[in-house]
């Protein structure tokens, strides 16, 4: 396993720049996501780890060894793609044992190999199963197990759930954690599911336009997202993001909106381009008759232990997470309360996050 | 708009039962959801209602009117597809007029030019009318292609999973403008998912769909709170509904015949107690929700907790249930 370092990678397709100036460090053993919309560079740049596209400029150190510009074949790494093709004329130990075949690897080795990547996955009862009659979830293990049996220096996965249900997806992302926990391999996952990188990753990178925006844990990406690209594409519902036509001065512990004091953050820094946008995640926007900050209830999403509450103000509208025993009617007049502990603020003209006492000293980012 | 009868409907390919004697009635102006995994027979469904496929056995009625021999074209749907194709070479207004200019239902231009910026406006699209569709953005195409739909007035709306290729934003929020719209038009939707969220939050009712049955129809809550059996529990809420022998837990007396509990967040009570029966075994932090699971022996239980708790992994838990959901042998709900 290894450690794997990318230095001012870069990849222009003609005019087009497809990946701008990053860089990363990818610990050895962590699994790491590249989160982002599709043509935002993600897979790009995982291809360039994989050798399967070369940069137009940047390194690539894979366990300290510079390979940007080497062969896959020589980068000792393992393809995990979104589309599992397995070879339909043999059985699973066949198709997990192909790759340390073609290897020239001995035969009892590659049996020994076999059957402890087949228990590693819990697929060893298959094995002399044919690959055809087996279900989606045991065919994406067997996908897998061809990744592992090799045990490369590292292993990406580019959107390896993306064709699942939604609920199937729940389940391997809980399992495809659980082996990661058990033969902690550096592994580079590329996904635009917020979900899995959250259930999945111990360090999400997020990319838009080519840029990664922000690196960090997934707690701190959802607590202190760095942008408002950032706070809008993490969480589900996105954060709610309120526009205030005024400026900020470093050391606020409020802010006025349609005449109501609201309670944020004590700010670390001014923002004075005379446009803020406060952001509030819907679980912590709560109902309260007494709060002068009103709004009318637009719509509510009964989701069984909890519901979202669309509640139209005067700045936009808003989403709230709440009970969902509680009672709404839509049309409804209601006051609006914010954990003014937990909210974001952010610089409109630069769409980036106003420093906070909440960046300070963060101690899970 | 009308209302749509299913009754006795079956469908085989070779010798898979797609659909199996299902039998469903829409009302006028009413959003049904179907939700089953791939496979289930969703997509089946649709298509017999358009008349893609002919049913094996069983009547289709829409307004009353037995539609079996007729073609798609007579039949009056719209059917929304998961892959929106829009004509790249037309503009955006052009692509919503498209069906009101076809031969078999044309209209005078006049009137599909009100049709056409009466729906852009419902849409929140109007002033891309004259962009190339290739200009738009994913949501904006997704819009189009169900704008397209829009602009004539079937008697029914048929939906194949329209929000799936989207990002998670935009489908949150284009779920919510499906919502309104169909409630302003009072439309008529037959819509199919495997996504629980999108049954919930649309339907007026759901209807759990496996192997080709209709397992279990009814308003989101009654379906979440009151499912008749293991499979319709574990089909809605997230985290998925723990099941657990009878008797596992203090439980405050079952219905005779249990065999085992359902319980989902709401029927648990867990304390922090030193020497409690259960241990934390790790908070996941999914951002939105936060899961704490537990073990208890050897089996594991999932529920939501508090974003702030500050329960840590080894921690020791009391857990008891809270009127759980009992299931018997059969895996049937047990009424009491």
């Amino acid at each position: 396993m290894a450690e794997i370092r990318v230095q001012n990678l870069q990849k222009k397709f003609g005019d087009f720049i497809a990946v701008k100036d990053s860089s990363f460090t990818i610990p050895d053993g962590s699994f790491f996501c590249l989160l982002g919309p599709s043509g935002c560079g993600k897979t790009t740049t995982l291809r360039m780890i994989a050798g399967l596209e070369l940069p137009t400029s940047g390194s690539i150190f894979l366990g300290g060894k510079d390979v940007a510009y080497k062969r896959a074949s020589e980068r000792d790494i393992a393809f995990v793609f979104q589309l599992f093709a397995l070879y339909p004329h043999m059985n699973v130990r066949k198709n997990i044992g192909f790759p340390l075949l073609c290897q020239g690897v001995a035969r009892s080795e590659i049996k020994s190999r076999v059957l402890e990547t087949a228990k590693l996955l819990r697929i060893d009862h298959l094995l002399d199963k044919p690959v055809s009659g087996l279900a989606g979830g045991d065919r994406q293990r067997v996908a897998l197990g061809r990744a592992i049996v090799r045990r490369p220096l590292a292993f990406l996965m580019d959107e390896p759930l993306g064709t699942l249900d939604t609920e199937f997806r729940d389940l391997m992302c809980a399992e495809l954690r659980r082996l990661h926990e058990r033969i902690r391999a550096t592994t580079v996952y590329v996904t635009h599911d917020q979900l899995e990188a959250m259930s999945m990753a111990d360090y999400i990178a997020i990319m838009n336009r080519g840029l990664i925006e922000q690196l960090g844990s997934p707690q701190a990406i959802y607590d202190r997202p760095a942008t408002m690209f950032v706070a809008e594409f993490v969480g589900s519902p996105a954060m709610n993001l309120i526009h205030v036509p005024a400026s900020l001065a470093k050391g606020s512990t409020s802010v006025e909106i349609s005449g109501t004091r609201i309670k944020i953050p004590e700010t670390r820094e001014a923002a004075l381009n005379g446009h803020f946008v406060l952001g509030a995640r819907p679980e912590h926007i709560h109902f309260d008759d007494s709060s002068k900050f009103r709004g009318e209830v637009f719509g509510a999403e009964y989701l069984g232990t909890t519901q979202i509450v669309t509640v139209k103000i005067a700045q936009g509208r808003v989403k709230a997470r709440l009970p969902a025993n509680l009672k709404v009617t839509t049309g409804e007049q209601i006051g609006l309360t914010f954990m003014g502990e937990r909210l974001s603020l952010f610089d409109k003209a630069t769409g980036r996050a106003i420093k906070t006492v909440l960046h300070e000293g963060s101690t899970n980012g | 708009m009308a209302e749509v009868s299913l009754k006795g409907v079956s469908k085989n390919f070779k010798a898979v039962a797609a659909v199996g004697d299902l039998s469903l009635g829409i009302a006028n102006g009413e959003f049904i959801v179907l939700l089953g995994p791939t496979g289930a027979g969703k997509t089946t469904t649709l298509r017999l209602v358009a008349g893609l496929e002919k049913a094996d056995a069983g009547t289709i009625t829409i307004a009353g009117q037995n539609v079996d021999a007729m073609a798609p074209a007579a039949r009056d749907v719209a059917f929304i597809f998961q892959q929106f194709s829009l004509y790249p070479h037309l503009s955006v207004f052009d692509n919503l007029a498209f069906p009101l200019r076809s031969p078999a239902r044309r209209k005078p231009e006049n009137e599909i030019k009100q049709r056409v910026h009466q729906v852009a406006e419902l849409l929140r699209i109007s002033q891309k009318l004259g962009n190339r569709s290739t200009q738009l953005s994913g949501g904006e195409m997704q819009r189009v292609a169900i704008g397209r739909a829009l602009v004539r007035q079937p008697s029914i709306y048929l939906m194949d999973e329209p929000l799936s290729s989207l990002d998670a934003k935009l489908r949150a929020d284009l779920r919510l403008e499906l919502k309104r719209i169909q409630e302003e038009l009072g439309a008529t939707i037959l819509y199919v998912t495997h996504d629980q969220i999108e049954a919930m939050t649309l339907a007026n009712r759901v209807g759990v769909i496996s192997e080709g049955r209709l397992i279990q129809l009814g308003s989101p809550r009654e379906v979440y709170q009151d499912p008749q059996s293991i499979y319709v529990a574990q089909r809605l809420g997230q985290p998925q509904i723990n099941l657990l022998p009878a008797g596992l837990l203090p439980n405050g007396g079952l219905p005779p015949g249990t065999q085992t509990v359902g319980a989902r967040t709401e029927h648990l009570k867990i304390t922090k107690k030193k020497n409690g029966a259960g241990t934390v075994e790790w908070i996941e932090h999914l951002g939105d929700q936060n899961r704490l699971h537990l073990m208890l022996g050897e089996r594991r239980i999932t529920t939501l907790v508090d974003p702030d708790s500050s329960l840590q992994p080894g921690d020791r838990l009391e857990v008891s249930l809270v009127k759980p959901l009992c299931f018997d042998a059969a895996g049937e709900k047990v009424r009491s």
